[in-house]
């Protein structure tokens, strides 16, 4: 009854679907694949940094993991899963039944993959060892031949061109496609942050394609664009490569702030504080994301007017970013807040990302750069950012919409479980990691000399990683039971706010067979609202608002 | 699951005393350890220093922007703990229905501007004496330095000793040092300096992009292929003897973490014959080299080299 046509059987359907949600949830098992990958090759490598003089891997092995740990975690994870929640929720939460381009939609999913296939293949010839950051002169042909590091320019097209049609996709969707009603003031805050992600994608992802195809020709066809011998430059890659990789921060961000805008009043039994204001902070950063770019190059030969002027750009994103802290903190506040799983993911994202937020602003001060820049310090920074905000975030997001995607609720002794281990793990992972760098011990080497006094730091960093890892392990565990065994759920266990918890669990390949017209930014509250006043007695009614104690 | 049940049992949350207490000693653990961390370990939570004014200057920045930043961390833990603690549901609670609060919206975003505009001029006043190389000291490299002077002259104000210039040369996977003066003087690696005398580094690189950084001297700067970049230390003179170490911060290939460097300072008499010395070793080690080639092959001199 729900059904467009007949759907194909058996896994079949999986590789020629069409449907958002099917591609969402191929988007959302290839990431999470991949995540565990890349969180593999970082065990292996807080493993050989264990202690000092380890020889568990060899340097050239090390270098390796390095460069397969930052690709696979950026363009293999954090950026795609936000595409396949996106993917998911879009069309469910503006009340459409499908992406604008479901063809286009498909073909972005089989390049992304095909793009981590052709990257991950390099394995059994020879991996990148250059950095996931591939600087020239080291990336080119004199230094590191081999095959690496053209599969890694490879992927970088691959999941280019899939990002980008991709948000296209979202672009044209999220314009065109809100049910009746659902005005730009009532769009939900995840949809804000995807439309956001996608503008950020199309702006940012065309300076990259360009940097690599210099590359590729550099390397393969005698041009030099980034040989000085030639006449080229190395610090132009830098400026194509963070012209791109500054936004990219904020793309693996964004749509994670738009989650746990989602989460928190959902479990707070409260609105969302300053709805305008943490749209306008997104839209604030994007802008200011993409003039900040320089910041990663504050110890290359750079005039000091440019230094100051990155440094003063860094600075104010910390406004907007501290406002949708503090907004977020205000949705807690005086709420009665409801202890679930997701619930805990979503609020360790604003303590754990106010750490990261505070070392970012001590790096953006570019004199303090040119003693902690390329130090653990900065590998410190941005995983507080990128797994203590976007992963914490993105487990969140997990937790909370796994019942709508299985139609199941997963387990919430497991769910925390996997919490408690993830927070303590990931904090003794990277507090120390601080340090670390404060004492002089640079990123990216494969030993450290015992009189650097960072062996205790290391061995405590190595015992949180595996703690994270084993926390990490315990959701995967979940997620597989709770498909079989969790408990089944009706439309909407956690009393949401937005449409996709109208439609059943899993919602039917049609969507919705009515939508409700919108008439605010939560028309679930509004539906159990009318619903309550037209079956509880009338002198409840007339008093809407219980008082706060009773 | 059958405790789902009892989990949204509001009687089963700890109420009154008892959570109160458990909240003040855990806001009381946090900031006892907080403050007790910095002494304890300040090594740990601070860059190191002491080698050079301006990795002082850069320690002093970096303990006031983290002090801000420890003020910063409190209030938003402290509220988001409390909020998540104490505002848990209960039976009969509601929920407060705020949308928004302009005054209190305006107030913060002022707030965390004006702590950026402090950082920001704080910044500024540090700046100069982190990037400008001063003079040299009075007990530097003396300017009458027969080997120096000519090269090394102060620059305008002439209020000091000459500064050393030293090109410093990355390459996969050992620094060159290459001194000023007539004669050839080089070194790998051990990198010696006269204290108390300004020594202003020319880093350049022959492969590909490296790092220079000694810890204690302060600041890090990249050797990229094709630019030249600067950085300059000065130290102290009490602090003859020293070897300072470091290592490339860039990677630069799979041997990078075994790019190391030192820094040896030496009383500016001891510098000066650490040079003589080695400029007639060089010289030595060339005419030797140069004899041998010739008892080789006599064409290769007129070759050039």
């Amino acid at each position: 009854m729900h059904g467009l046509r007949d759907p194909q059987r058996g896994w079949l359907k999986w590789l020629t679907t069409t449907d958002h949600k099917k591609i969402g949830i191929l988007y959302l098992f290839a990431t999470f694949l991949f995540f565990i990958l890349g969180g593999v090759e970082a065990l292996i490598m807080r493993l050989q940094l264990a202690q000092s003089s380890n020889t568990l891997v060899s340097p050239e092995t090390y270098n390796g993991l390095v460069t397969m740990h930052g690709t696979t975690m950026v363009f293999l994870f954090v950026v795609p899963v936000l595409a396949g929640f996106g993917n998911y929720f879009v069309p469910l939460m503006i009340g459409a039944r499908d992406m604008a381009f479901p063809k286009l939609n498909a073909l972005s999913f089989w390049l992304l993959l095909f793009g981590g296939v052709a990257f991950y293949a390099s394995l059994f010839f020879e991996p990148p060892q250059a950095g996931w950051t591939m600087y020239p002169p080291l990336s080119d042909d004199a230094f590191t031949g081999g095959g690496g590091v053209d599969a890694w320019i490879f992927l970088i097209h691959l999941t280019g061109l899939s990002s980008i049609l991709g948000a296209i996709n979202f672009i044209a969707t999220i314009h065109n496609m809100r049910t009746r009603g659902m005005g730009w003031g009532r769009m939900p805050l995840f949809i804000w942050t995807i439309l956001v992600y996608s503008y950020l994608l199309v702006a940012a992802l065309p300076s990259v394609a360009a940097g690599v195809t210099m590359l590729l020709t550099d390397r393969h066809f005698g041009t030099g664009f980034f040989d000085p011998a030639a006449g080229g430059d190395p610090l132009l890659w830098q400026h194509l490569f963070w012209f791109f990789g500054h936004p990219e921060v904020y793309i693996m961000i964004l749509p994670v702030f738009g989650m746990i805008s989602e989460i928190l009043p959902v479990f707070a039994r409260k609105p969302i504080f300053g709805y305008k204001a943490i749209a306008a902070s997104t839209v604030a950063i994007a802008f200011l994301g993409l003039l900040v770019w320089a910041h990663h190059m504050f110890t290359t030969p750079t005039p000091t007017v440019v230094l100051a002027f990155f440094m003063l750009a860094s600075f104010t994103i910390a406004v907007p970013t501290g406002i949708k802290i503090f907004n977020w903190i205000a949705t807690l506040w005086r709420g009665q807040i409801v202890m679930k799983t997701p619930l805990y993911f979503a609020a360790a994202l604003p303590a754990l990302f106010t750490i990261g937020g505070i070392s970012g602003v001590i790096l953006a001060i570019f004199p303090v750069d040119w003693y902690l820049h390329d130090t653990y310090f900065v590998v410190a920074h941005f995983h507080f950012v990128l797994f203590g905000g976007s992963v914490f975030g993105i487990f969140g997001g997990l937790y909370y919409w796994f019942p709508k995607m299985s139609g199941r609720l997963m387990s919430e002794f497991l769910g925390k479980l996997s919490f408690w281990l993830m927070f303590v793990g990931f904090l003794a992972t990277f507090l120390v990691q601080h340090s670390m760098g404060l004492e002089g011990m640079p990123r990216r080497i494969y030993d450290y000399d015992e009189a650097l006094g960072v062996e205790t730091y290391n061995l405590i960093s190595t015992i949180g990683a595996f703690i994270l890892g084993i926390g990490v392990l315990v959701t995967v565990v979940n997620v597989l039971w709770s498909m079989k065994n969790g408990r089944p759920t009706g439309n909407d266990p956690w009393q949401g706010n937005t449409l996709e918890w109208f439609t059943s669990s899993p919602p039917p390949p049609n969507n919705f067979d009515v939508v409700p017209r919108v008439r605010s930014v939560e028309p679930m509250k509004d539906i159990r609202r009318e619903v309550a006043a037209a079956s509880v007695p009338a002198e409840t009614v007339a008093q809407p608002v219980a008082p706060r104690s009773l | 699951m059958p405790s789902e049940g009892r989990r949204y049992d509001p009687a089963a949350l700890p109420v009154g005393m008892p959570k109160r207490l458990l909240l003040a000693a855990l806001a009381a653990a946090l900031f006892a350890s907080l403050i007790g961390a910095p002494s304890a370990f300040a090594d740990a939570l601070t860059p190191e220093s002491g080698g050079s004014q301006n990795a002082d200057d850069i320690d002093t920045l970096y303990k006031l922007t983290f002090y801000i930043g420890i003020v910063v961390f409190l209030l938003v833990w402290g509220t988001l703990i409390w909020s998540l603690v104490r505002h848990r549901v209960r039976r009969g609670g509601t929920a407060d229905q705020i949308r928004g609060n302009t005054p209190l919206e305006i107030g913060w975003t002022v707030g965390a501007a004006s702590i950026l505009v402090v950082l920001t001029v704080v910044t500024f006043i540090y700046l100069d004496d982190i990037e400008s190389p001063p003079p040299s000291g009075p007990n530097g490299l003396s300017a009458s330095s027969s080997q120096f002077a000519t090269i090394d002259q102060p620059d305008p104000p002439g209020d000091g000793g000459p500064v050393l210039r030293i090109r410093v040369n990355g390459q996969q996977y050992i620094w060159r040092y290459v001194y000023p003066g007539e004669g050839q003087l080089f070194s790998y690696q051990e990198m010696v300096v006269p204290t108390d005398t300004t020594v202003v580094l020319e880093l350049e690189a022959s492969d590909v992009i490296h790092s220079w950084w000694i810890p204690k001297l302060g600041p890090k700067m990249d050797a990229v292929p094709g630019h030249v970049n600067e950085t300059w230390f000065k130290i102290p003179a009490d602090q003859a003897g020293t070897e300072l170490r470091g290592q490339c911060a860039e990677l630069c290939g799979p041997n990078h973490a075994d790019m190391r460097a030192t820094v040896r300072a030496v009383e500016p008499d001891e510098f000066e014959a650490w040079a003589r010395d080695k400029r007639e070793e060089i010289q030595a080690a060339g005419e030797a080299v140069a004899e041998q080639r010739e008892a080789r092959d006599p064409q290769a001199e007129t070759e050039g080299n």
